[in-house]
């Protein structure tokens, strides 16, 4: 057994005295941090009216808008809810089918590999940033003003916020490919159109495949609520049912929704799965 | 320098033929198939969604010309040559503005701390029994999946009007959203601090708070600003349903046709994304490194 001198540890401490202990700076940012997150809470807390007494009174009334939800009933309207759901699955397909048609092009635009110059680069990706920046239910309503009130009002709207997402998204997609495979058709004597279709797009379409399909899977919860500003589907009948105190509706709609969810949850993983194999998607 | 390319003979060569071409068309059928089928879908969704290619196009240069209206002030000039005009009101819409962050960063403060205190009942390998963690998967799967201006129309009526529904609806939201983002990290983490842990004897309490939280917690402050910033761009519509913030100034303009007004609360608002989005893509730089978040 081997007897290992015994370190010199006080001498040690003092010549290196960064290794024992660590600079204040760095032990005090931390309860610095959360003592200022702390006071930026008190103070939201209190210039957004918060209030004990508000408080109890809404958990109350809450409580009691819970039991009247209790049992969920469609009343004589459940044929016109169905259809009102089908309406909202309708606008999360096709405006998520339309975006992506539309993006696919901008995309290449916005892509590094395809596009070297920043010129053109900065300006497309600004453009869909900004897209992005405006939430659906404002597009929502903006087409409102242009169609009319009604569901292509909604399709429109989750168009044009999910040509932005899907912009980026397919653009970071090309950007990620292999850059061996367009060579090889360069080097066969492909011109940029043929280093698109046949080096590039085999490997996006796939990975673009598996995002539209996440997509129309969360705009189906876009969709039940771009009907609230009047943009159809789902969302009206709730908006309005909330708005006249039905809760039996309120609740059965609420239900009506999450199964929707799940079902198309469900699908929407298992084609997926079907398309890319165990790849994991984005 | 010449090279032999060996030619199988013909009968192989036919056979491996037949059974390509064979794989292939039978691959062709298929995405034909796929195509047809989703086509055949669209066109039943354009009926139900009451798609009208007329309208569509009569009022197209509608968009077009609303963009035109929203960039041009009363007296018929474009906005940008005079600011002052433009963004008149932009004391109270900076009001506002600092309202609706207010109204996301307590909402997701207060959502991520339920978050954090569920979580560990609901990750597999950390949940003390399988009907707690049954129970609370469920409840965060149900706040994940109605969306936050729902609950923010039923807080409306529970609370009265005002930035305390939305601030409890993007709570309630986040928390599902956090919650299950949080169980993912602790289920990944690794269970040997745990093992450790528990050999010396301590509760349960106190593994989680020995053995996992050190693990994780650098992984929870980064989704938890990520959602900060989402929850920045829900709470600027919370207004639409009168749950405070910016919202409600921005579709009165809209209702009541005040075009300018338009153009500067959306230009006001996507700048402060812009703004979040950096700064907190540069905050999550400086606490964690260069590691991606998706």
């Amino acid at each position: 057994m081997s007897q290992m001198p015994k370190p010199d540890t006080s001498g040690l401490r003092a010549k290196y005295p960064g290794v024992f202990e660590r600079p204040a700076s760095a032990r005090l940012a931390l309860p610095a941090m959360i003592v200022a997150a702390l006071a930026i809470f008190v103070y939201g807390l209190v210039d957004l009216d918060f209030s004990p007494t508000k408080l109890i009174t809404g958990m109350s009334q809450l409580g009691w808008i819970t039991m009247m939800m209790i049992p969920p009933n469609p009343g004589s309207s459940f044929p016109l809810y169905m259809q009102a759901l089908g309406e909202t699955l309708s606008i999360a397909l096709l405006g998520t089918t339309l975006a992506a048609l539309f993006a696919l092009p901008v995309s290449l635009l916005a892509a590094r590999n395809i596009i070297p110059s920043n010129l053109i680069r900065f300006p497309v990706r600004r453009f869909l940033d900004s897209i992005r920046g405006v939430d659906t239910l404002i597009w929502a309503l903006v087409w409102i003003n242009v169609v009319g009130l009604g569901p292509f009002a909604g399709v429109l709207a989750i168009m044009v916020s999910d040509f932005g997402a899907f912009g980026k998204l397919f653009s970071e997609a090309i950007e990620a490919a292999d850059r061996k495979q367009v060579e090889g058709i360069r080097a066969s004597g492909g011109n940029a159109l043929h280093e698109i279709r046949f080096g590039l797009l085999p490997q996006v379409l796939p990975v673009i495949a598996g995002q539209v399909l996440y997509f129309i899977e969360s705009n189906t919860r876009s969709a039940t609520i771009i009907g609230i500003v009047g943009a159809g589907g789902i969302g009206l009948q709730l908006a309005e049912q909330i708005r006249v105190l039905e809760w039996q509706k309120v609740s059965f709609l609420i239900l009506m929704i999450l199964i929707a969810v799940a079902v198309i949850d469900f699908i929407s993983s298992k084609l997926r799965f079907a398309i890319i194999g165990q790849r994991a998607v984005v | 320098m010449a090279t032999a390319i060996s030619i199988l003979p013909a009968q192989q060569l036919a056979a491996l033929n037949d059974a390509y071409r064979k794989a292939i068309a039978r691959k062709r059928l298929k995405a034909t198939l796929a195509t047809a089928v989703f086509c055949a879908a669209l066109v039943i969704a354009a009926l139900g969604a009451e798609v009208n290619l007329r309208t569509f196009f009569t009022y197209f240069g509608n968009f077009l010309s609303y963009f035109d209206r929203i960039l041009t002030l009363d007296s018929g000039a474009r906005v940008w040559t005079d600011p002052l005009e433009w963004f008149w009101g932009l004391k109270k819409w900076l009001r506002l503005l600092g309202e609706t962050l207010l109204i996301s960063y307590v909402g997701t403060l207060t959502g991520a701390v339920f978050a954090f205190a569920l979580n560990f009942f609901a990750a597999q390998n950390t949940s003390p029994g399988p009907w707690v963690r049954f129970i609370i998967r469920r409840l965060l799967e149900f706040a994940r999946t109605v969306p936050g201006i729902v609950f923010a129309l039923i807080f409306v009526i529970a609370f009265g009007l005002g930035p305390m529904a939305g601030v409890l609806a993007i709570a309630i939201h986040t928390t599902g959203a956090l919650g299950k983002l949080f169980a993912e990290i602790v289920e990944n983490a690794d269970m040997k601090p745990v093992e450790g842990i528990r050999s010396t004897g301590a509760s349960w309490l106190s593994c989680m708070r020995f053995a996992i939280l050190p693990q994780v917690s650098a992984g929870y402050a980064s989704y938890a600003l990520l959602r900060f910033e989402i929850n920045v761009r829900e709470a600027s519509v919370m207004g639409f349903v009168g749950a405070g913030g910016i919202g409600q100034e921005l579709v009165v303009a809209i209702r009541k046709f005040y075009y300018s007004d338009v153009s500067a609360i959306l230009v006001t608002i996507i700048v402060t994304v812009f703004i979040i989005d950096i700064s907190t893509g540069w905050l999550r730089g400086r606490l964690f490194g260069k590691e991606t978040h998706r």
